[in-house]
């Protein structure tokens, strides 16, 4: 089975978010990029699947070359062979243009993103490239089976789950639940210096939706504290102040 | 022209998220001076089509074929678009829900339409321009989107726009268009669904707790207040690492993004990736026994104090106060 990963390079969670040239621009001083959380639960799926000879699994970013780090990790975290499509991922539109271009004639088996980024997250790639591609797409998987070309997916709905079956080739986001994140050990950090990593042109796409400028949420008020022993305050404050129960 | 709301079903009624997502759309239907039409797609009876006028629909299209009883990522789509294309709509609303993730992009795709996924606000209007507000960097920060293109697509965020009723009523049509085999290649299964509680992503009340409540145990003192409040449950990340509670209650950064009208952290320290996905709730109350709690800096009002003490004392005083 031969399985495609997208791999994402985003802002380290602990990053505090700022903008620079008037808002319109992240700043990406002092800030550390790492694979995203939800995209080492599909590399960490797809190596499962594709174990004791089971298949083959290639890592796709979208980025320059700054996110090579990035990409070696995934390849010391298990996967056979990397692509990087070389240009600044620009939106979700631009990067899904750029997998389904990739992806078209591979004949993958399995496409995996995760369910969503945790920069621009918009939860959109997944969907986007399936309909590109003209197959199933899952936006938020938390339990995936594979047998006889079939696969079991869990996804998720408000309140609970829906079990589909979907025949190959299909694209997931994954969330947690789908696999446990692996991490790269020696021989994995050893070897992934030479595996391969094809560098590719981008190819070009009309752009739909533009971000203009960035805000950042108003900060609140100072806390109001209520004593322990006082809780009916708290209720009375939460009734008659904030209105909201 | 005109603007296309898709109305999401659960098990037939529409819940509070389509009211929100279909009074959004009246608004922007009524700055652009055009009208709103609905799309529902499934089993649902004519009497609760008939109250999405009650919110701004003045058509509500019913696709109720047999083949699309259950949702179907890919048909759906093609259906809404089709619906699109047919009113030659310059706008589709939907909502982000988990559903309408999967759904949002492909009908963008299809339209070759700009997509604003997350928006929070009403967008502003501009000739053929919308530039609309959405959430970025799981909620440290907005994202102010222009659409130029001429179909536009925006994905509502639950609660983060307030159902208008209009008293305005709708009329109902069937609209059955075509659907090509290929869209049709996946099969539900099933279906699990708790129907009796209020789900984490559209609650107006979160109740949340973190590792101070030391084990999955001591749950129940969470799970009455949330009950008294009318509330869904959420936890921290690590008490649905280590199993305590399911993975669909993990909210922050890497879990799921709430805004409640009211959202109670209970043992909870606010770090930076919690805090993410929580802050742009209204109201922030934080119970901890440390007073040093990151938490207390970004709460509206705060109790230090032992949850095993405060939170049984919170729920009778709610109790005692609903009684009344
Ligand atoms: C890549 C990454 C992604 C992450 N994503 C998320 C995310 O999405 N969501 C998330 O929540 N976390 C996330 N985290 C984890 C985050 O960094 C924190 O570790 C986590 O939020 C802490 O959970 P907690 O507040 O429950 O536990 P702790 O930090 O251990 O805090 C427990 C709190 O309970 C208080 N307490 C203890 N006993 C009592 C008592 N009896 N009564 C009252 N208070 C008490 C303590 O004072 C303390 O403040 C992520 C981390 C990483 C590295
Ligand atoms: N620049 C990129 N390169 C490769 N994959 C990406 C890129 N951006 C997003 N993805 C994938 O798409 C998923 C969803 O991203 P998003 O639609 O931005 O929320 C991510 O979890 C990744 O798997």
């Amino acid at each position: 089975m031969n399985i495609l990963v997208c791999i994402s390079n985003v802002p380290d969670t602990t990053s505090k978010i700022s903008f620079t040239n008037d808002k319109t621009t992240f700043n990406t001083t002092g800030i550390q990029y790492i694979v995203n959380p939800y995209d080492e639960i599909a590399l960490s799926k797809a190596i499962g699947l594709a174990e004791g000879g089971q298949g083959t699994v290639t890592v796709i970013n979208v980025g320059e070359s700054s996110t090579e780090p990035t990409i070696r990790k995934a390849l010391a975290t298990g996967a056979d062979e990397a692509v990087r499509i070389n240009a600044a991922p620009r939106d979700a539109w631009f990067v899904a243009h750029q997998i389904a271009a990739y992806a078209k004639d591979k004949n993958f088996d399995l496409i995996l993103t995760g369910r969503e980024s945790i920069d621009y997250n918009g939860s959109q790639v997944a969907a986007f490239v399936g309909e590109l591609l003209g197959i199933p797409s899952v936006a938020t998987a938390k339990k995936i089976d594979i047998a006889n070309h079939t696969a079991t997916v869990e996804r998720e709905i408000e309140g609970g789950k829906e079990v589909l079956s979907i025949p190959l080739p299909l694209i997931a986001g994954t969330a947690e639940g789908v696999a446990e994140p692996r991490i790269p050990n020696m021989r994995g950090i050893m070897t992934a210096r030479t595996k391969p990593l094809a560098v590719i042109d981008a190819i070009d796409v009309p752009v739909l939706a533009n971000v203009v400028k960035y805000e950042i949420p108003e900060p609140r008020g100072a806390v109001t504290l209520v004593e322990a022993s006082e809780v009916e305050k708290l209720v009375d404050l939460l009734h008659n102040k904030a209105r909201v129960i | 022209m005109s603007v296309l709301v898709y109305a999401e079903n659960t098990d037939g009624k529409f819940k509070k998220s389509v009211h929100e997502v279909i009074s959004y759309a009246k608004a922007v239907a009524d700055d652009l001076n055009t009208s709103l039409t609905a799309i529902s797609i499934g089993d649902v009876a004519s009497d609760e089509l008939n109250t999405l006028g009650n919110y701004g629909a003045s058509k509500v299209l019913d696709v109720s074929s047999e083949q699309l009883k259950k949702f179907i990522n890919q048909a759906y789509a093609s259906v809404i678009a089709a619906a699109a294309n047919e009113l030659d709509a310059s706008l589709v609303v939907i909502s982000n829900s988990f559903s309408g993730k999967g759904l949002a992009p492909r009908i963008a795709a299809k339209l070759e339409a700009g997509l604003a996924a997350g928006a929070v606000e009403l967008p502003n209007v501009d000739g053929d321009k919308l530039t609309v507000k959405k959430t970025a960097f799981s909620g440290k920060a907005f994202a102010i989107v222009e659409l130029s293109s001429a179909k536009k697509v925006i994905a509502l965020n639950p609660n983060a726009f307030e159902v208008r009723e209009t008293g305005g009523s709708a009329q109902v049509e069937a609209f059955n268009p075509e659907i090509s085999g290929n869209d049709l290649a996946t099969v539900i299964q099933d279906i699990v669904r708790a129907t009796d509680k209020v789900t984490l992503p559209d609650a107006e009340i979160v109740v949340s707790a973190g590792r101070g409540l030391k084990g999955p145990e001591n749950w129940h003192i969470v799970e009455e207040l949330a009950e008294v409040l009318g509330a869904a449950m959420a936890c921290s990340k690590p008490v649905s690492d280590a199993g305590w509670r399911p993975h669909s209650e993990h909210v922050g950064q890497t879990g799921i993004a709430v805004s409640p009208n009211l959202y109670i952290a209970i043992g909870i320290s606010g770090a930076i990736q919690h805090l993410a996905g929580v802050s742009s709730s209204k109201t922030i109350v934080v119970i901890n026994k440390d007073p040093e709690a990151p938490f207390f800096k970004v709460a509206d009002y705060g109790i230090v104090g032992d949850a095993f003490e405060v939170v049984p004392k919170l729920t009778a005083a709610i109790k005692a106060y609903k009684g009344n």
